[in-house]
């Protein structure tokens, strides 16, 4: 199983970082190759995520949605876990480990605050000193969640350096691991940076794929005919690929944050729109000029608003085995509003980039069967969060 | 091959001196260097901006931003080399992977031996992930310099001076870059460390600011690494700061 020994999947991922964290890589490793083999952290980590999380979370055939699209639309609730998104499966393994590692304090990076507060959560559950970088920008945008972290705990510290955005929160938590190195996790929020983070992560959210499949047979007997998933970093994406990548029948489907349209320039697809190079620990594919300067990125919805992609999906990209379009944020805004009006479920606005490119994609998915597809769309978080955007982007008070 | 040897060769400890290019614009980072090179450093460690410079502290990241919004590019990088080589001391480009790897890895190797340079530091790239550096480097005939840290394994420390060729980097506290109050206890330990698996030399960085400190960390290393402090020489007093700061840190290795 991929990635191999040293963290690459095929030419991508690995460890492009400064020495001095190679040692608690290694370290991090080690516990979490031991810690996915032992019955007891595992069956602590499920416990949690049954009693606490909320998991396995439903599967729900969305009818009126289906009718409409002329597909059988099935989704994965996510958005029902607590703190409205699959984030807290992650967040829960990485602080159990955290706690395994013996180490007291966890910093995490967080771009609009999602991954802050499910990690300051983690903490508060698990009796954890936690730190938060976050843009400048982003702690003023996102008052609420700042609001919410520190009830939770955890010390936010606004990050002033390059664009006082996600990817200057992740170079400053990278800088603090550097630094404290010993007493300190670096509780990575998606499934990229460097090796083990990726294999890790997935491992941690892959459990959405597996209660899918799992689903999938029992209530209907088959598998669908494709998952579909946003993709920023990609953890929600590659959690629910991942249970199905050996099933050859089941197409695996992630939509990219195309902003205003890949053609623009404003955009957070880093596979359609971006090349091949390294950033924050991992090759991949990002966003960056003809010097390798990474270029900000643009989304109306900030958990996909990242320059780069995990990768594990450059490489299920790169092999065909994944495919990757972007959606556009007009796209994603009609598909939130679609979902509101015909299940009464507002979903995050990443979730409504997969469901867009879902309800896209089931044309020709249609004429290659010759019958009415089956489509599972991750609803990887629940949008109360974006209320301020569709409040904008509507105006719904002018 | 290309002198960076040679820097180290001289009957005490080698002064490197680091300043990014393009700071605060191109023909003064120019002029900056070669003031650095005429108060007696021996060798030049040119850093080439990069947006995400993970382990800098605030002083190179602020000079570095700086660089970029004036717009600095590789080529400009390319030009400060061949501008300030063939002094006498080596010119060794400091940079964060990516750039190299989107210029294209031997690209970047034959436009930078063209230029006069004398090879690579590369902060975020470690041997396990170097292969094609370091088959682009043997072509061109350029030295690479890999950094060892605190928390390296002594199996990481040899391997790691294996692959390298001219210095060894040893990043002497757990941190990023920045002028500091104290000298790491942690540094001779590493430095003893890295002496029982290589007979390269062994340059120590981050931290040091004044001639004082310098002399400290010659007294055990093989060359001393000075960064932040001369960065800063440049922004607070110009090309005449760095020429006085430069005095001030070899004075401390004369001693």
């Amino acid at each position: 199983m991929l990635p191999d020994d040293t963290g690459h999947f095929g030419p991508f991922g690995g460890r492009f970082v400064p020495e001095a964290l190679i040692s608690a890589l290694d370290e991090l490793d080690a516990h979490y190759r031991k810690a996915m083999t032992d019955p007891e952290f595992m069956g602590e980590f499920e416990g949690m995520l049954r009693d606490y999380a909320g998991t396995p979370s439903m599967l729900y055939e969305a009818k009126r949605l289906s009718a409409h699209a002329g597909a059988r639309i099935l989704l994965k609730r996510e958005d029902l876990n607590h703190t409205g998104a699959h984030k807290v499966r992650n967040v829960l393994g990485q602080a159990l480990l955290t706690k395994r590692m013996g180490k007291p304090r966890v910093i995490a990076e967080t771009g609009a605050g999602q991954h802050g507060v499910a990690s300051a959560t983690a903490c508060a559950y698990l009796d954890l000193e936690c730190v938060v970088y976050m843009g400048k920008v982003d702690t003023e945008r996102q008052a609420l969640n700042v609001a919410r972290m520190h009830m939770l705990g955890a010390t936010v510290v606004p990050v002033t350096t390059g664009s006082q955005t996600l990817k200057d929160a992740i170079n400053e938590a990278l800088r603090d691991w550097v630094t404290n190195v010993d007493n300190t996790h670096y509780l990575l929020g998606t499934a990229a940076g460097p090796h083990p983070f990726p294999a890790m992560v997935r491992d941690f959210v892959r459990g959405i794929g597996v209660e899918t499949r799992a689903q999938m047979l029992e209530r209907f007997g088959e598998l669908p005919d494709a998952v579909a998933a946003c993709v920023g970093g990609g953890s929600n994406a590659i959690g629910m690929f991942h249970a199905f990548i050996d099933d050859e029948s089941v197409r695996l489907l992630g939509y990219e944050a195309g902003g205003d349209g890949v053609e623009t320039g404003r955009h957070a697809a880093s596979i359609t729109g971006g090349a091949y190079g390294v950033l924050h620990g991992a090759r991949t594919y990002l966003l960056q000029d003809e010097d390798g300067q990474t270029v900000e990125s643009h989304s109306i919805s900030a958990g996909l608003d990242y320059p780069a992609v995990g990768p594990e999906h450059a490489y299920l990209h790169q092999t065909g085995r994944g495919t990757y379009e972007p959606v556009t944020d007009a796209e994603a805004m009609e598909a939130f509003a679609l979902l509101c009006k015909t299940e009464g479920i507002i979903p995050a606005i990443e979730s409504a980039h997969a469901l867009a490119g879902a309800l896209r994609s089931i044309p020709a998915l249609r004429a290659q069967l010759g019958r009415e597809p089956v489509v599972v769309v991750n609803l990887s978080g629940r949008g109360d969060k974006d209320m301020h955007t569709a409040i904008d982007y509507f105006g719904l008070f002018s | 091959m290309s002198g960076v040897s040679d820097a180290f060769g001289k009957g005490r400890p080698a002064l490197v001196g680091y300043l990014p290019a393009g700071y605060p614009t191109v023909a003064m980072a120019q002029q900056a260097i070669l003031a650095m090179i005429e108060a007696g450093v021996d060798l030049v460690e040119l850093g080439l901006p990069y947006s995400d410079p993970v382990i800098d502290g605030p002083v190179i990241q602020r000079a570095t931003e700086q660089a970029l919004a004036g717009g600095v590019r590789i080529r400009d990088v390319f030009a400060t080399v061949s501008a300030t080589a063939g002094h006498g001391v080596p010119i060794m480009v400091m940079t964060y992977w990516n750039p190299v790897e989107r210029y294209g890895v031997n690209a970047f190797a034959r436009d930078l031996a063209a230029a006069g340079g004398a090879g690579l530091i590369t902060p975020d790239l470690i041997p396990d992930e170097a292969d094609e550096w370091l088959a682009a480097s043997d072509e061109h005939k350029l030295d690479r310099t890999f950094l060892v840290s605190p928390s390296s394994t002594d199996d990481r420390i040899a391997m790691t001076a294996a692959s390298t060729r001219g210095f060894l980097y040893a990043t002497a506290v757990m941190g990023v870059t920045g002028a500091r109050e104290h000298t790491s206890s942690a540094a001779p330990v590493l430095v003893a460390r890295a002496r029982a698996k290589t007979d390269l030399p062994i340059g120590v960085g981050l931290g040091v600011r004044n001639g004082a400190q310098a002399a400290e960390v010659g007294s055990y290393a093989d060359g001393v690494i000075v960064g932040s402090a001369l960065v800063s020489a440049l922004g607070e007093h110009g090309v005449d700061g760095v020429k006085r700061l430069t005095e001030e840190l070899r004075s401390g290795l004369l001693l």
